[in-house]
């Protein structure tokens, strides 16, 4: 394993290199096809190199530990807004999670819905392209059109068009509370359709996932709410009154109660520890009900107010590549394998022409193909 | 302001051009005629003017494609247009060039409130898109002060903000799907009414590409619905200084107003003048709203005034009505018109990190009197995305040229703090050649080779976002 300790030695060694390199921050998220060659690790470019509470802004070396920045940011009453999915539980991997591989594949959590991804609050971007050339896009200021985003390129390229060594990121002021409204027994479709009402009130829900099974086995809808705690009160009280068709919610207050209710979504924390593939599905909200009841045998939950559907497919279930595609193709929206050995490709088919563009993206910013080659396969169209 | 000298071989295939146009448009929707081409010869930096060979004014995604397929054929340079009120000169055209307007594309597709999208021709107005959801008490929420022009397809290539993306993004934070038509004619779709687009993020990077890479003819964009309420509190102080802590600290309180807007006295006498919104007479400004119901707006505001107190402030007062607030928004987004009517002024548009604003402010003042040129300021402060505007004669020769080179030195200290050139209104022709005091060479070709993917030809709006030196040998390779 290489673990380069400057940007510098970075750039060397993929400059020099002349077999594939297999790109890592704190290796726990092995998402796509398997690559082959020497792994690149970024974990020793690690630390803060600045943070300013006053600018809501924080930049750090790319391998550090995800935990050192929220313990920073905690410090001074901030957070990162897109509350990144710990992928450890699910992947059964160890080592420490980077923001380098929270930036590479941008990940997010519950209040993607409300405030956006990763790549909305990473500002600014510093990387090594496949010639071992050390670029930087972006900058640490919260609004920046000068030139084109290659930030939001990044976000997401999981290494495959350069070797990230720097992320700057917006983060956000911590709410005071929180309030998680809580109801049981909904079917999906009432479910997503309660979601959809909380979601387009001006009452600003900042989670909102559905389980077909919660902890006693009911299924189970949550709603959070976050801000000043008077106010999350009335705005419960208000989202109440217009989702009493569906009964009546209760309103969980507790700090722990409610963090820990959050990081079973994020952390897919259902499907830990369980034998089977695990998908990742996006799509519009209203239709995700249908596509989980046409692909019977799998069980799923819903996060983004539907809008997230994570599917657990075990073996002999009949739920496959072949028909998730199929279902996601009929409405639109994309679909992953994050758990599971990909046969084709782990990642969404794309059309002839956008096909064609992210080759010719890869081809520039990598045109010897050494930066994780094939990890962004596509799976075969249904 | 340089640019490429035009081909007269693509001039003299003017009339081909037409006519091969017509094959594929109806015969209004091909401007050629001089006297009807001067409209499109400048956008609203209007010192920089240049009638293009022609215009085409298309309908649909197929007429954007049937015309950009003949120009891509006959490798002729397309400047796409918006409404035209690009502050950068995005869609300033060559003389050998074609506009293409987007204005005949501006019919709503679809909105759909339960999974809060709307879907758009590109060509309709930013405020229109609001008009078509606002019945129902949802709206579009990046607001560019020229809302009630500017259209969507400008937004998207400028990636426009406005005063209220502190708390709601600009427009890459609200853009969920496009169809694109490339500059060889093809058709692209990427994302769609689903979250986060497939593959590689190229929605992403698309937004902010300046009508560099394709022309977005379609776009599915988010809505919301609108807050209960809202209410602004004017924060007059004595000094931009001290203005410029407040807002610092107001952010670090953990309290995030929807918009934190400044401006100082020579903005806020003209606008006074214009739009009568009530504003003190003070040195500097600000325009802090917060959204909510009235206990949330109450308890809100409460915590924004204490803090604004250390700061002795000479006024403290909060709007007492909907019709007062929409006066003091109907002032701050007329700050611009109203400065212009009174003087010729060029508006800068770097951003800073919010901590250096009263730094900043300091120099800028610093500045203006070492050129001998007044600087009025009024600007997005919660997200230290500044607007100094330089007053200057453009009759008085020279005063341009000296407008400019204090406006460089302006961007160049932004640049310094740990900020940018520009913050929303792109780049266009206006910053191209500051671009290499923020990015090394290799970091403008990184840039290049994106647009090398997009349009191998270099025929789209092929002279801005980078200066012509950097760009000579895409532009000659590609030629």
């Amino acid at each position: 394993m290489l673990t380069p300790k400057t940007e510098d030695d970075l750039a060397r060694i993929v400059a020099e290199a002349e077999a594939p390199l297999r790109i890592q921050g704190g290796g726990t998220r092995p998402i796509g096809m398997p690559t082959n060659g020497t792994v690149l690790s970024t974990s020793a470019l690690s630390g803060i190199e600045l943070y300013d509470p006053g600018s809501l802004t924080l930049v750090a070396r790319a391998g550090t530990p995800v935990a050192e920045i929220e313990t920073a940011l905690d410090a001074e009453g901030q957070r990162l807004a897109f509350e990144p999915m710990d992928h450890r539980g699910l992947l059964g991997t160890t080592g420490t999670p980077t923001i380098g591989g929270v930036a590479a594949a941008n990940v997010s959590g519950p209040r993607r819905i409300q405030s956006g991804a990763a790549r909305d609050f990473m500002l600014g971007v510093r990387f090594v392209d496949g010639r071992g050339q050390i670029i930087k896009n972006g900058g640490r200021v919260m609004k920046n059109v000068t030139g084109y985003d290659l930030v939001k390129l990044m976000a997401g390229s999981y290494g495959t068009l350069g070797v990230l060594t720097e992320i700057s990121l917006k983060v956000l002021p911590k709410p005071r509370a929180t309030g998680v409204m809580l109801i049981e027994g909904l079917s999906d479709d009432r479910a997503v359709t309660a979601l959809s009402r909380a979601l387009g009130s001006p009452f600003e829900v900042s989670g909102a996932a559905h389980l077909q099974k919660g902890q006693d086995g009911a299924p189970v809808t949550m709603i959070r709410l976050e801000g000043f705690e008077s106010s999350v009160a009335y705005r419960a009280g208000e989202l109440g009154k217009s989702l009493a068709d569906f009964g009546e919610f209760t309103l969980e207050t507790d700090p722990e109660r409610t963090a820990a209710g959050w990081a079973h979504i994020r952390d897919v924390v259902p499907f830990q520890g369980r034998d089977g593939d695990v998908w990742r599905l996006s799509v519009k909200p209203s239709d995700a009900p249908g596509v989980v009841a046409s692909l019977s045998g799998a069980e799923a939950f819903y996060d983004w107010g539907g809008g997230l559907i994570w599917l657990l497919a075990p073996e002999g279930s009949g739920v496959n590549a072949r028909s998730i595609r199929a279902a996601v193709a009929k409405v639109g929206g994309h679909a992953t394998l994050i758990r599971g050995t990909p046969s084709q490709g782990a990642f969404q088919p794309l059309s002839p022409a956008v096909a064609a563009l992210q080759d010719g993206l890869r081809r520039k910013f990598d045109p010897r193909q050494i930066l994780n080659p094939g990890l962004m396969t596509e799976g075969q169209a249904a | 302001m340089e640019m490429p000298t035009p081909k007269p071989e693509i001039i003299a295939r003017k009339a081909e051009l037409i006519k091969r146009l017509h094959e594929v448009m109806p015969k209004d929707a091909v401007i050629s005629d001089p006297s009807e081409t001067r409209v499109y010869e400048c956008d609203a930096l209007t010192a920089y003017k240049c009638a293009p060979l022609l215009a085409v004014l298309p309908s649909s995604t197929k007429e954007v494609s049937d015309a950009l397929r003949i120009c891509h054929e006959m490798g002729v340079p397309v400047v796409p247009r918006g409404s035209g009120t690009s502050l950068a000169g995005g869609a300033l055209p060559t003389a050998d060039s074609v506009i293409l307007g987007v204005a005949r594309l501006s019919d709503v597709l679809e909105t759909d409130y339960d999974n809060r999208f709307i879907k758009v021709q590109t060509g309709r107005t930013n405020l229109s898109v609001t008009g078509a959801v606002e019945e129902n008490g949802f709206f579009y929420a990046p607001d560019p002060s020229s809302q009630l022009a500017c259209a969507i397809a400008g937004n998207i290539a400028m990636n426009s903000g406005g005063a209220h993306c502190l708390k709601y993004g600009v427009t890459t934070n609200n853009l969920m799907g496009v169809t694109m038509v490339l500059m060889d004619g093809t058709v692209t779709e990427i994302g769609g009414t689903f979250l986060d687009a497939e593959g590689l993020d190229l929605l992403g990077l698309i937004c902010g590409s300046e009508g560099q890479l394709g022309v977005v003819t379609e776009a599915t964009l988010r809505i919301l619905h609108k807050p209960e309420g809202a209410r602004p509190v004017l924060i007059g102080f004595d000094s931009n200084e001290v203005a410029g802590a407040c807002v610092s600290d107001i952010i670090k309180a953990g309290v995030l107003p929807v918009a934190i807007e400044f401006m100082d006295r020579p903005c806020i006498e003209a606008t006074e003048d214009f739009a009568k919104a009530g504003y003190p007479m003070c040195e500097a400004l600000l325009i802090v709203e917060v959204e909510g119901s009235d206990a949330e707006i109450d308890e809100q505001l409460a915590l924004i005034e204490e803090i604004a107190r250390r700061h002795n402030p000479v006024e403290l007062r909060q709007s007492r009505s909907a019709e007062e607030s929409a006066k003091i928004w109907l002032g701050r987004k007329s700050a611009f018109g109203a400065m212009g009517q009174i003087n010729d002024y060029m508006c800068l548009d770097g951003t800073i990190p919010v901590s250096e604003l009263p730094h900043v402010l300091r120099r800028i003042g610093e500045m203006s009197r070492e050129f001998g040129l007044d600087v009025a300021n009024v600007f997005h402060a919660g997200d230290g995305n500044m607007h100094p505007l330089i007053l200057f004669d453009a009759n008085k020769p020279g005063d341009l040229e000296l407008c400019e080179d204090l406006g460089a030195e302006i961007l160049k200290l932004c640049v310094e703090v740990g900020g940018c050139l520009t913050g929303e209104h792109g780049v266009g022709i206006e910053k191209r050649d500051l671009m290499t005091h923020q990015y090394a060479p290799a970091d403008l070709e990184a840039q290049m080779a994106v647009k090398d993917v997009f349009d191998a030809k270099w025929l789209l709006n092929p002279a801005k976002v980078f200066p012509l030196l950097s760009s000579d040998s895409h532009r000659d390779a590609a030629a």
